[in-house]
Formats: structure tokens, sequence, C-alpha cells
């Protein structure tokens, strides 16, 4: 068996690359959030918001965003065999699950620093709340990457896939929306930032990234099964 | 002639092998035995079987009844054991189109756990006995199907597998093409199984035939 790290590397290496040469997801990910930041900036008619509503507008945003290139991550696995070259190579199939997860982490990082930037300067007072959001945005990154890379899986298979993402993945991805929402908006508040039940939300992000990942790592080998 | 506890264990060894599709059979009743070494050449009009064959073999697909055995493991319950020793050449190239020929080649001799090494000399032998050095750095997308085919030969031959299953594997290559393939997976290759539409060609290179029909059993000659 091919060491798991060097398998893991080589599938990162080489969606990344991919990635950088096309530009498929990317670019679009990140012209969504910012094509939505400003449908929320003339629908709700402010120029700044606060709280909750700063936090749903974020999170919101975020999570259609991250749809997009959920939807495509294994469509070069689909389309261009990737899928029988992993099958036949002599690696641990749960690899490819972790590498996706990897990639999708990287996807999300790259739309955040453009996205948040941006929905501060369209909506927040002050920039204080960020600095403590970027351990929020790291565990519902993984969170996000771990069942969305399980259900891209499971989907990419099926002519309905651009569908069955959202369909299947928003229900699942109700908890961590919630407790992410919970986690930013005392950061968010109109008062400057606070910490109220911040540690708690965050355990709540971290709980939710161990069962997905743990669940995505179990099922994954059966999944490629024909 | 030795007692038969010491007689080699063949290659491939299938009795009774049945794959369904949903409610549809693909194969059924199909057996052979195939020594080490020898080639077998799968002939069969459309929709016969033969990839679907090819695929079971080739631990890509679940046999859905009868006994399949490949290079001594039992599938589909010992598949693990056999992912590194196959070659497969199929229908699509299994290369990434956003990559170059190059990029794929170091992408499968890394997963195959090929040192860094011995892959880069493996690939340079490998794109030069096809005839595709001068375009390795090119994006798959931009190449033509007979070099896309090319590189997929390399891809097949490049972590040097005990078994080569090949299905068609002269499709879209010209004359040129076709001549160096089999330099690389011709019969002086190694145990092959070979699905063809092209039986003059490749009977003569044959130790056995299968021939599969719709709804027939598969003969062995």
């Amino acid at each position: 068996m091919t060491p798991s790290r060097a398998a893991f590397a080589a599938i990162l290496a080489k969606d990344l690359r991919s990635e950088l040469r096309t530009l498929q997801s990317l670019p679009a990910m990140s012209l969504f959030s910012v094509t939505t930041f400003v449908i929320f900036r003339f629908g709700l008619d402010r120029t700044s918001l606060s709280g909750s509503l700063a936090a749903g507008v974020l999170w919101a945003t975020l999570l259609f965003a991250a749809v997009l290139g959920i939807n495509r991550l294994f469509v070069a696995e689909r389309e261009e065999g990737g899928f029988d070259a992993i099958r036949l190579a002599p690696i641990d199939r749960s690899v490819l699950f972790g590498a996706k997860v990897a990639a999708l982490v990287i996807y999300l990082a790259a739309l955040e620093l453009v996205a948040v930037p941006i929905f501060a300067v369209f909506f927040l007072d002050g920039a204080g709340g960020l600095g403590p959001l970027v351990a929020v945005l790291l565990l519902a990154d993984l969170g996000l990457a771990a069942t969305g890379t399980l259900i891209s899986s499971m989907a990419v298979n099926s002519r309905a896939r651009d569908l069955l993402v959202p369909l299947v993945l928003l229900p699942l991805v109700v908890p961590l929306m919630i407790a992410a929402t919970g986690a930013t908006e005392p950061l968010l508040a109109l008062s400057g930032p606070s910490y109220h039940r911040f540690g708690t939300w965050l355990m709540v992000l971290g709980l939710y990234d161990l069962i997905f990942g743990l669940v995505g790592y179990a099922v994954f080998d059966f999944l490629l099964e024909d | 002639m030795p007692p038969p506890s010491e007689q080699a264990e063949p290659a491939i060894a299938v009795a009774g092998l049945r794959r369904d599709y949903g409610d549809r059979p693909a194969l059924e009743g199909v057996g052979f035995e195939l020594a080490a070494g020898a080639s077998l050449v799968v002939l069969g009009q459309n929709g016969a079987g033969k990839t679907t064959l090819l695929r079971v073999l080739a631990t890509l697909l679940r046999p859905s009844g009868g006994e399949v055995r490949v290079l001594g493991c039992s599938l589909p319950d010992e598949a693990w054991k056999l992912r590194g020793r196959i070659g497969y050449l199929g229908h699509e190239p299994l290369l990434y189109r956003d990559l170059s020929g190059r990029e794929n080649l170091r992408f499968q001799a890394r997963l195959h756990g090929m040192p860094r090494s011995a892959a880069e000399a493996r690939i340079g032998e490998l794109l030069q006995a096809v005839g595709m050095e001068r375009r390795a750095d090119e994006r798959v997308a931009e190449l033509s199907a007979g070099m896309r085919q090319r590189l997929s030969i390399c891809r097949c031959v490049l972590h040097q597998p005990e078994l080569l299953l090949l299905d068609e594997p002269d499709s879209n290559l010209d004359v040129e093409g076709r001549e160096l393939a089999r330099e690389l997976i011709g019969p002086g290759a190694g145990t092959r199984v070979v699905v063809t539409h092209d039986p003059e060609r490749h009977l003569p290179e044959a130790d056995q035939v299968l021939r599969l029909g719709i709804g027939e059993a598969a003969v062995v000659s």
C-alpha cells in the first residue's frame, strides 16, 4: 500500500493545481458572495448591520457560495475517470475523502479572504470582531467541508447533482449554521464584540466537525464501490 | 505432469461469473482459466459484456455471482490485495484533462508509491517509447484522441503491473502508434486480457480466445 500521507499530498496537489489552472470554482464562489452582499445591502436598505442579522447575512452568503464549490468537487473524478484511477491504485480510499475535505477547506478559506473584508466594508462599523471570527470560520469550514465532501461524492453520479447537493446538504448543515451564527452574533454586536457563550458554540462546531469527519471517513470506502 | 497441488495457480480463474445491472444480466455463466504469461483475447458483439468482464477482473465492478480469482485473490473479498498489481486500459483514458501528460503520469506514480527519481526515469522512458516526449507537457485537453490513448497506455504500464486488462487498446491509434504500443502492451508484456473488435490483428497473438454472446454461454477456444 502507498503511504496515506503521500497519496493525500498527491490528490490535494492535483486538485489545487487544476483549480489554479482552470479557476472553475473559486472565482464563481467569490463573485457569488460579492453579488449577494450587494443584494443584501440594497434589499435591506441598510449600510450597517450588527448582531444576529449581520451573522445571518454573512453565513447565509458563505453557505450558498460554498455550495457552488461543493457541486464541482468530484466532477473531474467522475467525468475524467479519476474515480477508476484511484480505485485501481494501492491506496486507502478514505485518503480521497481527506484530500477533498482539505481542498474544500482551502477553497472556503480563499473565499472568506475575499468575502469577509467586503462584508466588513459593506456592513460593519468596526473590525474588532473579525479577529476571533477566524476561529469560527475555521471550525465551520471544517464541518462544511466534511459534510459537503460526503454529499458531493454521493451526488456526483447523478445527473441531478446540481439539485441534489443543496437539497441534501442544506438540512444537514442546519446545526452547523446555528452554531456558526450563534458564535458570530456576539462578535458583531452593535456595542462591540463580546464572548457570551462563544466557547460553547465553538465546542458545538468542533463536535459537529468530529461527527461528520468520522462518518465520512467510515462510509467513504463504501460510497466508492460500484 | 506435476500433481494438481504442485501445478501453478492460473493467473485468472473464473467460474459461473454473473454480473447484473439491475434486473438485466450483462454476463451470465462465464468461465475460463488463463495461465500466467498467457494472452486471452475476448471477442463479442456490442453489448455482449466484454467491457463488463474486464471491469470485474479489474475490481472496478463487483460480480453478482460465480467465482472469480485474479492473481490468487478471490473477488470481491480480496480486491484490495489486487490494487496496484493490475494495469487497466479502458474506453476512458483516466487522465485529467487540465493536467499535462507528464503531470498525470507523476500523479499516478505517486498514487502507486513509486519513488520520485524512479518515477521520473520510468515516465521519461515510457513517453519516449510511445513517441510523446515532445508533447508530454501540454494539457491533455489539447491533445488528440490518439495521443491521449498513447498516454493512457503509459499510465496503464507505469507501475509495471502483473496483469494487463486492455479494452480495445488500438482505438484511436494510428499505424505508428499501434506499433509503438505493441512494445509496451503486446504479447511480450506478460499476462494479458485483450478485448477487441479487430480479431485479425489480435487472434494471432492469443493463447486463448473467449467469445461472448448476448444471452449465450461464453465459448473458450
